[in-house]
């Protein structure tokens, strides 16, 4: 049974940001521009925090990526009066653009803070239009949206592995935020799978996730420990 | 039931239907225009698209929110106060129930523009209604947002008839006045309409008293659910100070505690500006205003023991919110609150010179500040201040969510203005029957129940 899921080693994140710029490409998000992005409506899907670890002059930055976390028990799906955001059999957290009408309660559930709304049409002056994704629909204003973890690759990877009639392999799907990951801090894959890399690196010790305690069941798991 | 009219006690009641008042005319003008103002507004969101409202990551509700519970409260003033009032059938509530109804009517309609107003893409809310559709789907029975929209209509719908069905007599007192005067005329054609062929028959007057008494007693858990719902709206999530037990009975008193506020004041501002002294007389403030402080001491209550409860469980996340409430950004405008909904009604209205019709309209109009405040504190201050720390934000409104705040008032004061034109805001067959009531008591040599004295 197929569940999507990612890595993250923070000892290995650097913090580029790397991500954030591959993310927006291959997800048609919008820049919102200086003075919104001010007024906290900046549309990051991923978004890099910097923590500060123990007291000067002794100081360590710590970057953790946080992105939509798919949980399995998702607090922002039950609050959608209609399914504009639901599980799918693949345990991905799916928005469905065009069924939202913009209560916006699933970012005010949402104890990550990961999704982003549409507060305006997105502007992709001459000549950035050509540089949209034709696989990737771009949203209209008053749309909630956040990380698909890529669903179009999965798509694609699925396609190929269908028209070569075998499985899909670990390795196969990479996110746009994997691939671009220079210190490869980034890992996804199926958690379904026992034999792939991302269960093998969830099982490490030194893994943990976000909030954990709120028994949301992430599908992001961050690695930390080490130097 | 044929008691005598009270010529010169209606008159008052009687002159903004039938004549024409210039006051009242120019009232609706002014209210109207700032009516006005909330329709341009959410025009001018519409055409922009929201973003042009002051909410952000992670404020993502902000004054529509705020101002959709405050006026859901409010609608609380009628439908509930009038309701206790006829199933405990206190008889001085003779001269308030309708100025309360309408209230509910009003409020209602108001605040339930405003989860339209807040949405992204407001021309798609019928999304949330449950009708089979070429769509296939149906909506998301899980959200207390679809819960919301099927309480508040079913509210709607049953203080609409609430407000009407004790309007039938007195549509049938106006429609026999204007058939008498001008037959032809427009209001005698809408006010033979609005009385539904009601004749003063027995029969008549039997189902009538029937059907108020059963929607007065169905009116009160209905209305109990509504505010319970909104406050679920909150405490269903996972965020912190939302998710609390306690929300659903407070959010109710403190919809009362609202609706006694508005109610004081209108029912002083129509006192003088209609010259009701005679309905609207001190023994009715009086008696108001001790339900208005008992209010202030369960509001009070309640909003310790949502606060104690939290410090004492001293969650980091919670507590983030509790010091901004406390001694953080929010401070002054929550001790603001604490002043204007506790102290200063609890020092006017524990004493008899404070339950007169001014002081309580002051008081009452303080607690309609207090009681915005609160849900602005526990829409933002909770937004504000997300679990992961990284996201802490901050909102302030722009000027089209202050344009539509001040026109819903507008709105509000409007639809006010207009009903006072159009149909007698003291009822008058029912303080009829109690002037006959307390006749017939004073000159019955029989003991007195106590249901007529009171």
């Amino acid at each position: 049974m197929t569940r999507w899921g990612m890595v993250i080693d923070t000892d290995r994140c650097t913090g580029c940001g790397a991500c954030v710029v591959a993310c927006a490409a291959e997800n048609n998000i919008q820049t919102v521009g200086e003075e919104e992005a001010h007024n906290g409506r900046a549309m990051h899907w991923l978004r890099i925090e910097r923590h500060y670890e123990g007291t000067f002059p002794d100081v360590k930055v710590r970057f953790t990526p946080v992105l939509c976390q798919h949980c399995a028990a998702a607090p922002c799906e039950p609050v959608c009066p209609v399914y504009a955001t639901y599980r799918t059999p693949e345990g991905l957290n799916a928005m469905v653009y065009s069924r939202c009408i913009g209560t916006r309660y699933c970012a005010n559930n949402c104890p990550y803070t990961v999704r982003v709304f549409n507060w305006h049409d997105g502007e992709w002056p001459e000549p950035l239009e050509r540089q949209l994704n034709p696989d990737v629909s771009v949203r209209p204003a008053g749309v909630m949206e956040k990380c698909t973890f890529c669903v179009q690759r999965i798509q694609d990877a699925q396609d190929l592995a269908k028209d070569d009639d075998r499985e899909i392999g670990d390795g196969d799907v990479q996110t746009a935020c994997a691939q671009s990951c220079p210190a490869r801090a980034i890992v996804f894959g199926d958690l379904g799978n026992p034999a792939s890399e991302v269960v093998r690196l969830a099982r490490s010790e030194r893994s943990s996730q976000l909030l954990e305690d709120l028994g949301t069941h992430p599908s992001v798991f961050y690695l930390r420990g080490g130097e | 039931m044929a008691a005598p009219a009270n010529t010169a006690k209606e008159a008052a009641l009687l002159r903004p239907i039938t004549g024409v008042r210039p006051g009242l005319i120019l009232g609706s003008l002014v209210t109207g225009a700032l009516a006005g103002l909330l329709f341009f507004s959410w025009g001018y969101q519409i055409k922009n698209d929201i973003g042009v409202a002051g909410i952000n990551r992670p404020v993502f509700w902000g004054f529509y929110i705020t101002n959709f519970v405050f006026w859901i409260g409010i609608s609380h003033a009628g439908t509930l106060i009038s309701a206790i009032l006829r199933v405990t059938s206190a008889e001085w509530r003779r001269p308030v129930t309708r100025c309360a109804e309408a209230i509910t009517v009003f409020a209602l309609t108001i605040g339930g523009l405003f989860p339209l107003i807040h949405l992204g893409r407001p021309w798609l809310f019928w999304f949330m209604i449950p009708f089979p559709n070429s769509r296939g789907l149906w909506p998301n029975f899980r959200s207390p947002l679809v819960w919301d929209m099927m309480a508040i209509g079913t509210y709607l719908t049953g203080s609409v008839l609430y407000l009407l069905l004790p309007l039938l007599p007195d549509m049938a007192i106006l429609r026999d006045r204007a058939m008498a005067e001008t037959p032809a005329s427009l209001k005698a054609r809408l006010f033979s309409f609005m009385a539904l062929g009601w004749r003063g028959t027995t029969q008549q007057w039997h189902s009538l008293e029937a059907g108020i008494k059963v929607m007065a007693v169905i009116i009160i858990p209905v209305a109990v659910s509504v505010h319970t719902i909104v406050s679920w709206d909150f405490s269903m999530t996972l965020a912190p100070m939302w998710h609390s037990t306690i929300f659903g009975p407070y959010f109710v008193v403190g919809a009362i505690y609202s609706g006694i506020g508005v109610l004081m004041v209108a029912m002083y501002l129509l006192r003088r500006g209609l010259g009701l002294q005679e309905y609207l007389n001190d023994k009715v403030f009086n008696n108001l205003g001790l339900l208005f402080v008992a209010f202030t001491v369960i509001w009070t209550y309640f909003t310790a023991a949502e606060h104690i409860t939290v410090w004492y469980g001293h969650e980091p996340s919670e507590m983030a919110v509790f010091w901004e409430r406390v001694s953080g950004d929010y401070a002054l405008v929550f001790w603001g609150m604490i002043l204007v909904n506790t102290v200063i009604p609890l020092a006017v209205l524990s004493f008899r010179w404070g339950r007169k019709p001014f002081a309580t309209a002051v008081v009452g109009f303080g607690v309609l500040i207090g009681m915005w405040i609160e849900r602005f504190l526990i829409v933002v201050g909770t937004l504000r201040l997300p679990r992961m720390e990284f996201t802490v934000g901050t909102y302030s409104p722009s000027w089209v969510e202050l344009g539509i705040l001040v026109g819903s008032f507008g709105m509000f004061a409007m639809l006010y203005f207009l009903f006072v034109q159009f149909a007698p805001i003291v009822s008058l067959w029912e303080v009829r029957e109690g002037d006959h009531i307390a006749g017939s008591a004073a000159a019955s040599p029989e003991p007195v129940t106590e249901e007529a004295v009171r």
